[in-house]
């Protein structure tokens, strides 16, 4: 492949697509495929097949458009964009193309939920047919590839990357170019590139959404991280639980096969790089990079201590590089437009975009990308429109399980990796949950802490032992049984766990607790001093 | 020690001390007689960070680091005492106490017990974490030898020692977080177990009375573990 036959293929593609005026795209992403978009699009490829208007109007799948809670999502290429679309709806949408729009199904678009997004991960998700490599290669694909493979060195490639700022999208937000130069630098017979696809916090569906709708971005990062740090193999763990994205990115993986994009003396050149999926059986510890690497190892998923970190000593003892979906997603524009581009846009410590799966009790649920810095105030009554039925904001839960409840004094917070630390939270993941007066905090660190407690690896004492203590206190907490030592002994553990457990598993669990601890100590006082909880979830019962 | 090997110096608890390149912090504190509790550890197997007692404070590091794992740093300085670890490790110590059913008193390892020893060195005279009291299972199918869970830390270095000097891989785990167990084979009793030698590791390298010989009463099972580090030395003699 050279930059020529990839420029063939993106003309060929484009001019295709400009030979039809009319491309209707429905969402095949598994939030509307859930809620019957196949059957949608089949209910207009026959009303196009019946009406012999194959020549001017194309039905095309495409991935996630944003806004779950509104599926099925239809668009067409005048911009117009259908909520809850049914198959029955397929002759009106279709004569709505020439006739105008069908207003009973429009979504209007000039919203803050569309309008306040940045894309640049997402910038194909919900335009390209996921399935079709011609589509992302049109859209600018591979152009990154090419381009590091056939202008930049390695180091000026990782230059680029350290360049923007990029921090790991995982959650912990490392430097992405400082984990790639060690890499680099680091001595093994092998190399390997690894990419995260173990996406495991409750609420959280960002990398899913990536995956399934432009899973050839995920592998062009992986390809252009592996020319820039030296490795010739590559691994995406995914979680068996994401049947789609598995499928998609099988798919994607033999397209690019077949292009030679992925394979030996790729482009022509003297790099090689082939790319294996591992399936994930379902252990949330398994995102965790040491039993990653072990699961992949064929070992039992479970932690080792670092250091050693894996970029010096990873699978199988050699150099290792480990990023999460979203960080590869965002290496391609990175290449393309310079680290310059990207370091524009955020904070000064927080750069780029970032995408969240807002979830909970918020008018608009759906995917969002965002420049880093936007508060969460504008997240959640902006973009995600405030809480449904007049009810009153709570809290909002950013990080999953190792991460915290924010309070309404954290509103204008930025979302910033530093700034979600100190308030008592993580960046984490993406995943943003937001509750309502309807729901006890209490019982939500009970829930979160209950998912911990199970998903221990029981590998040390502090995480299996300590969990299980501190879900039956908060078990009691929520009986309305608890007294003042309860409390205590609750943070004594939470100090204990958070500072001795091997893993960032069991020193994060306790972040739920402290941070309702720290924000919300009335509700506990309620539940212990008065028997009462105020928002009447927890009642008498029987500790367990 | 290869002529080549770097030495490095460091400070342990105020004392300078000097080290081999790539030993651990645990095993330089035990050369000069410092001790720091441990109860996964054992001399002769590899090492898992898994018991977190020995958790170390070393300076520059916000976190604090497992001795048994961590290579001598050049200059290192490494507190093994603090108020904080001492309070730290009673409560993990006091954690394993209620996660199974461990009575000393009807214990055929009574006496000669690490956890208990290691119960006693950290003034440990009564627990305040409620106990769990679980069904946890005992197997005496073996011939020779039984395995009580309600005694079992999940040390690992039953596995260990099956895995990496027997190699004969009898022992793994099963199960997650607070349901984790150790299994012979795929979770077969263990006197059907194929792959089982009966050598009889397993048994000495046990911190507790979880693993003992049949025929024991209260007290009476005293483990050899020095025959560890000598089989390994005969072993390496023979290279």
């Amino acid at each position: 492949m050279t930059p020529e036959e990839l420029d063939d293929i993106a003309n060929t593609e484009n001019e295709a697509q400009e030979s039809i005026a009319q491309t209707v795209r429905v969402c095949l992403a598994a939030g509307c495929v859930s809620c019957q978009s196949q059957s949608v699009k089949d209910a207009l490829d026959q009303e196009v097949a019946r009406h012999n208007w194959g020549g001017r109007c194309k039905v095309k799948g495409v991935g996630c458009m944003g806004l779950c809670a509104e599926g099925p999502l239809v668009s067409t290429n005048s911009g117009t964009l259908y909520k809850g679309v049914t198959a029955g709806d397929a002759p009106a949408l279709l004569d709505g193309l020439e006739q105008g729009p069908v207003e009973r199904l429009v979504c209007p678009t000039d919203v803050p939920f569309f309008q306040r997004q940045k894309k640049i991960v997402l910038e194909n998700s919900g335009v390209i047919d996921p399935e079709r490599i011609e589509e992302y290669i049109a859209a600018s694909g591979y152009r990154a590839l090419i381009q590091a493979l056939t202008e930049m060195t390695p180091a000026e490639v990782i230059e680029q990357v350290a360049k923007s700022g990029l921090r790991g999208r995982g959650g912990a937000g490392y430097p992405t170019g400082l984990k790639w130069s060690t890499v680099a630098k680091a001595v093994g017979a092998r190399k390997f590139v690894i990419c995260n696809a173990d996406e495991g916090d409750p609420g959280a569906f960002m990398d899913r959404s990536v995956l399934e709708s432009d899973p050839h971005r995920v592998i062009e990062g992986m390809l252009v991280a592996a020319y820039a740090v030296g490795a010739t193999e590559g691994y995406i763990y995914v979680r068996a639980e994401y049947p789609l994205a598995i499928k998609r990115l099988k798919t994607a993986i033999r397209q690019a096969e077949k292009l030679e994009l992925l394979g030996h003396n790729i482009c022509g050149t003297h790099f090689s790089f082939r790319i294996e999926l591992r399936l994930g059986a379902g252990a949330f510890v398994c995102g965790e990079e040491t039993a990653l690497i072990a699961s992949i190892e064929g070992k039992r998923g479970m932690p080792r201590p670092r250091p050693p970190y894996p970029a010096i000593d990873g699978l199988l003892g050699q150099p290792t590089l480990i990023n999460n979906v979203e960080t590869f997603a965002n290496i391609p524009p990175i290449i393309r437009n310079g680290g310059g581009w990207y370091a524009g846009i955020g904070t000064e410590k927080s750069k780029g975009t970032k995408v969240f799966a807002l979830a909970g009790r918020v008018q608009n649920t759906g995917l969002v990308e965002v420049p880093m810095g936007i508060t969460l105030r504008e997240m959640v009554f902006e973009i995600g429109g405030g809480v449904p039925e007049g009810r009153k904001f709570k809290a909002v839960q950013t990080g999953g399980p190792s991460g915290g409840c924010l309070p309404a004094e954290c509103l204008d917070m930025p979302v910033d990796y530093e700034s979600l630390a100190r308030a008592g939270s993580i960046m984490g993941s993406g995943g943003m949950i937001v509750m309502d007066e309807s729901s006890c905090m209490v019982d939500v660190a009970k829930y979160f802490m209950d998912f911990c407690m199970t998903e221990s690896c029981g590998k040390c004492i502090p995480c299996r032992v300590g969990t299980y203590q501190m879900h039956r206190l908060l078990d009691t907490i929520t009986k309305l049984q608890a007294t003042q030592q309860d409390i205590s002994m609750l943070e004594e553990l939470c100090d204990l766990v958070k500072h001795t457990s091997l893993c960032g598993l069991g020193q994060s669990a306790p972040n739920p607790v402290l941070s309702t601890l720290r924000y919300f100590s009335e509700e506990y006082k309620s539940h212990i001093e008065h028997n009462q909880c105020v928002a009447g979830v927890c009642g008498k019962g029987d500790p367990a | 020690m290869s002529p080549a090997a770097t030495v490095k110096t460091l400070k342990i608890d105020g004392r300078d001390f000097s080290a081999r390149e790539h030993e651990t912090i645990l095993e330089v504190a035990r050369e000069n007689g410092i001790f720091i509790p441990r109860l996964c550890e054992l001399e002769g197997l590899s090492t898992v960070g898994a018991c977190r007692l020995c958790l170390v404070e070393v300076t520059g590091s916000n976190r604090l680091l497992a001795s048994c794992v961590t290579q001598v740093q050049e200059g290192m300085e490494v507190t093994t005492n603090s108020e904080r670890l001492q309070r730290y490790r009673k409560g993990i110590v006091e954690l394993l106490f209620t996660e199974r059913n461990h009575i000393c008193a009807v214990c055929v390892s009574n006496g000669h017990c690490e956890l208990q020893t290691m119960a006693q060195k950290l003034d440990i005279t009564h627990i305040h974490y409620p106990y769990r009291y679980p069904q946890a299972a005992v197997d005496a199918s073996h011939d020779r030898f039984v395995i009580d869970h309600n005694r079992c830390i999940l040390c690992t270095r039953c596995v260990r020692v099956c895995g990496e000097i027997e190699g004969a891989h009898t022992w793994d785990l099963m199960g997650r977080g607070i349901e984790c167990q150790v299994i012979t084979d795929l979770h077969q009793p263990w006197g059907s177990s194929d792959t089982c030698t009966s050598c009889g590791k397993c048994v000495h390298v046990c911190p507790t009375g979880a693993l003992f010989e049949k025929g024991r009463s209260v007290a009476e099972m005293e483990k050899r573990r020095d025959f560890l580090p000598y089989l390994q030395l005969m072993r390496k003699e023979d290279e």
